[in-house]
């Protein structure tokens, strides 16, 4: 079975090599019958990647410790779920994932790409098949998951302790669904500059494939985030670090892709800005794959390192962004630019949204990449941690979400503010409530502190306007206004879904930030501990006995204002002996939307414990805001307009038959 | 960020009260002066350790970080202010140390980035804002203003 994902792997490269060169020649010289080539490629393509990925997994799944990558990432006493995760929780195995969702996305190009243009939906898989190719000779040749141990060894070396954890099966997968969606984006664009035009499907299409990837992404980030925040035992849920950074990069500049692309597809504006957004969001996917996978960077999240590995990637990155930046300077003349409008216009607002989001992008990559710049070129070493991102990247984001709500009220082409102004008067009043309840009813609240509940309000708010607006509630009768509302196209939910849940996501931080408490104590078996009006009795320390850890359960008692038993939470400190690692587990108890943390720590001589405890206010609104943002995607897709009407100039039947549209 | 202080001074109180506090920040490190102790742990939390890898020296175990911690205490309680204290830390480990980069020439870029990116795509969005409104209004020639004349004349 080893063999057999090894040889399709190969096979899949070779094809790859078929897709990019054969639809390409045919586009250039108007042969239908080379441009038909790239579908059945792209999906055979995406057979042999799979079969080589379920090879790979069934090797994990079945502890074969002769191969390398299992021997070096598993262990027989692993739970199943860990042991099949274990299979992407490892560089060989990412970067098979990361071709597979890469190879799976050109599949769905071929599926569903009937009703595009030949030549453009041959160009569009070529580049796909460039990119697949490039990837797949960056596993074979410098990191292959076959690779055989002769004689195998007895036992594994386990996977990393941290990565035993649910958070592994969700999280990689959804950050290179988002990551590797984008590379569609990028196919289109290049595709476009290698045609020298853009037409409407085009508009029509990298838009829905923007919000797929930026649905993927959202959720992706928003998990990790959740993940490092219980696991890691810190009770932090951002750290500013390079790895988290280059998962945030592509996702900036994707919100603004998303953005624009509104634009160009109502208004037929902004298509180069739009091209060029599309180019710079696969690039800076590229340079995160590049950046976590090389080693170049320090961090938390390094758990795979190889320096000769970093160069073959960076030609990848050379190869790509040089060469399809070179393209867009070349051929970006040529396209035209479209419709006209005023700066205070819906258009107007997308264009402040972009010139921000690309800046707020710009700043997060300059801020990752300028150490390693300065220590390459004087041999100095400098940091450059959370204080900087706060101190920049936060000024930025507040200004753009004061006009959030502004966007969707204003009309297209010319718009009138302050009409939209008075729409918002009850949103701006609500704001103004919540700004003044918090600075007086909320013990220890900063005037900064307010002014961010101020903001989180406006913006949960905005977004109820919006809908209200547009279903004309306070102008027109009741009935008409349900009637009106059950009739709004799914993309005015989606765009308001997404903006609610930003603010939901703003309330979260400016709560966990602002009104957070901590306590560190030691604690013997008995003692009770306050906190933020919550009382936990520590019950003591209990060993007990994993499938491959061993552990020491702190049991805690939280109890209710008449001393009884309300709860439960116990947090751990587990050895895990093959890797002699330790990690902590914490303990977490969700109160309403606020959350109890409590992390062990060291066992003193006399018996007492450490216990770091935090009280997060609204703390699981962070991520609950991203969830209710990917439902505002999803809401969006389910839209009437991109699952119809797109431009048709489907060839004669019979010209691609594998890949008419279901 | 007085915020936080304020936050950092009121943990201090709470865990002398109950004592024993113990974390990254040690019992017996902690200054008798509350506000010292204050001052100390802000500093802290702008200090890299230079042994992990994203941690600041507030949120770290390692011993470095410990020693690191007693030093900046050590020169507050000999009654430097925070900037010396941090010109001191620097002068021993290097820039490396400072999580906040330095406002200095070498830094420029990576400061003005920001800044800078807002007023040149501010600009040139107001620049292609405006010409393409004059290139819009003189897109008549001659012909096509006979044209239009002919036909508001007719109504």
């Amino acid at each position: 079975m080893v063999e057999t994902g090894h040889f399709a792997l190969v096979l899949a490269f070779a094809l790859a090599l078929v897709q990019t060169v054969v639809p390409l020649f045919g586009a250039r010289t108007g042969n239908h019958k080379m441009m038909a080539v790239g579908a059945p490629a792209a999906l055979t393509g995406f057979a042999l990647t799979a079969l080589s990925f379920v090879a790979l997994a069934t090797a994990y799944a079945g502890s074969d410790f002769s191969v390398e990558s299992v021997w070096e990432n598993s262990h027989s006493l692993q739970p199943l779920i860990y042991k099949i995760t274990g299979t992407w929780g490892n560089h060989e195995g990412s970067m098979l994932l990361w071709v597979l969702i890469l190879t799976f996305f050109g599949a769905l190009v071929a599926v569903f790409g009937g009703n595009l243009p030949a030549t453009l939906r041959a160009n569009v898989l070529a580049v796909q098949g460039a990119i697949g190719a490039t990837f797949l000779l960056f596993i074979l040749t410098t990191s292959n998951p076959f690779v055989r141990l002769n004689p195998a060894p007895i036992e594994g070396r386990d996977l990393n302790p941290i990565l035993q954890d649910l958070g592994l099966a969700i999280h990689p997968p959804l950050l290179y669904l988002g990551y590797v969606g984008f590379s569609i984006c990028f196919s289109f664009s290049v595709a476009a500059l290698i045609e020298g035009r853009i037409d409407a499907s085009w508009a029509r299409w990298v838009r829905p494939w923007t919000l797929v990837a930026w649905m993927f992404l959202t959720g992706g980030i928003a998990m990790g985030s959740y993940w490092a925040y219980y696991e890691l035992g810190w009770g932090g849920f951002w750290f500013w670090d390079p790895v988290e950074n280059a998962s945030f990069m592509p996702w900036l500049a994707g919100t603004a892709l998303l953005h624009s692309a509104i634009v160009m597809e109502k208004r037929s504006a902004l298509k180069i800005w739009t091209l060029l957004l599309a180019i710079l969001t696969f690039s800076l996917s590229l340079l995160g794959t590049f950046l976590v996978r090389s080693g170049v960077l320090t961090s938390v999240h390094a758990f795979a390192t190889d320096p000769t590995r970093g160069v073959f990637i960076l030609c990848i990155l050379t190869l790509f962004i040089g060469g399809s930046l070179a393209l867009f300077a070349l051929r970006a003349s040529r396209l035209t630019a479209g419709g006209l409008f005023h700066p205070i216009s819906r258009e107007g607002a997308l264009v402040l949204n972009n010139l921000f989001l690309t800046t707020a992008t710009a700043t997060v990559l300059v801020g990752t990449l300028y150490p390693l710049v300065v220590e390459a070129l004087s041999a100095d070493k400098i940091s450059v941690g959370a204080p900087f991102f706060n101190l920049t990247f936060g000024p930025l984001m507040v200004p753009l979400l004061v006009v959030v709500p502004f966007g969707p009220l204003l009309a297209w082409k010319r718009g009138d503010i302050f009409a939209v102004a008075q729409r918002l008067m009850a949103a701006f009043a609500a704001a103004l409530l919540a700004v003044l309840v918090t600075a007086l009813f909320i013990d220890g609240a900063s005037v900064l502190a307010a002014l961010g509940v101020g903001l989180a309000f406006w913006l949960i708010c905005g977004a109820f306007t919006d809908l209200a607006v547009k279903s004309g509630f306070g102008t027109v009768a009741p009935a008409t206004v349900l009637r009106r509302f059950a009739g709004l196209p799914r993309s005015v939910f989606g765009t308001a879904l997404a903006h609610l849940g930003l603010g939901l996501t703003t309330l979260g931080i400016v709560g966990t930030l602002c009104f957070g408490t901590e306590k560190i104590l030691s604690m013997h078996a008995g003692d009770t501990v306050e906190l933020s009006g919550h009382t936990l009795r520590f019950e003591g320390l209990y060993p007990a006995q994993g499938p491959n850890y061993s552990e020491d359960r702190g049991r805690f008692a939280l109890l209710g204002a008449d001393g009884s038993i309300a709860g439960e939470i116990t947090s751990a400190k587990r050895s895990y002996p093959v890797r002699q690692m330790t990690t902590t587990e914490s303990g977490i108890s969700t109160i309403g939307f606020s959350q109890l943390y409590l992390s062990l720590g060291d066992e003193a001589s006399d018996g007492s414990v450490v216990v770091r405890l935090w009280w997060k206010p609204l703390v699981t609104l962070i991520w609950g805001g991203g969830l209710v943002m990917m439902a505002g995607a999803a809401m969006s897709l389910l839209d009437r307009r991109l699952r119809v009407g797109a431009p048709s100039s489907r060839k004669p039947a019979g010209a691609v038959p594998s890949a008419s549209p279901p | 960020m007085s915020q936080r202080v304020t936050l950092a001074s009121l943990v201090l109180l709470l865990a002398l009260l109950f004592a024993g506090a113990a974390q990254a920040v040690k019992p017996d490190e902690v200054l008798a002066d509350p506000a010292l102790e204050a001052r100390a742990r802000a500093l802290s939390e702008g200090l890299r350790c230079m042994v992990c890898q994203n941690q600041s020296i507030d949120e770290s175990d390692a011993d470095l970080a410990r020693d690191l911690r007693i030093l900046v205490r050590q020169r507050l309680v000999a009654g430097d202010t925070d900037q010396q204290v941090m010109d001191y830390v620097v002068s021993r480990y290097g820039e490396f140390v400072l999580l906040k980069p330095r406002f200095n020439l070498r830094n420029a870029l990576l400061w003005g980035t920001p800044v800078l990116l807002l007023l040149v795509g501010g600009t040139f969005i107001l620049l292609a804002a405006r010409s393409r409104r004059s290139t819009a209004t003189a897109a008549l020639t001659s012909d096509e203003k006979a044209a239009l004349d002919a036909i508001l004349r007719r109504d």
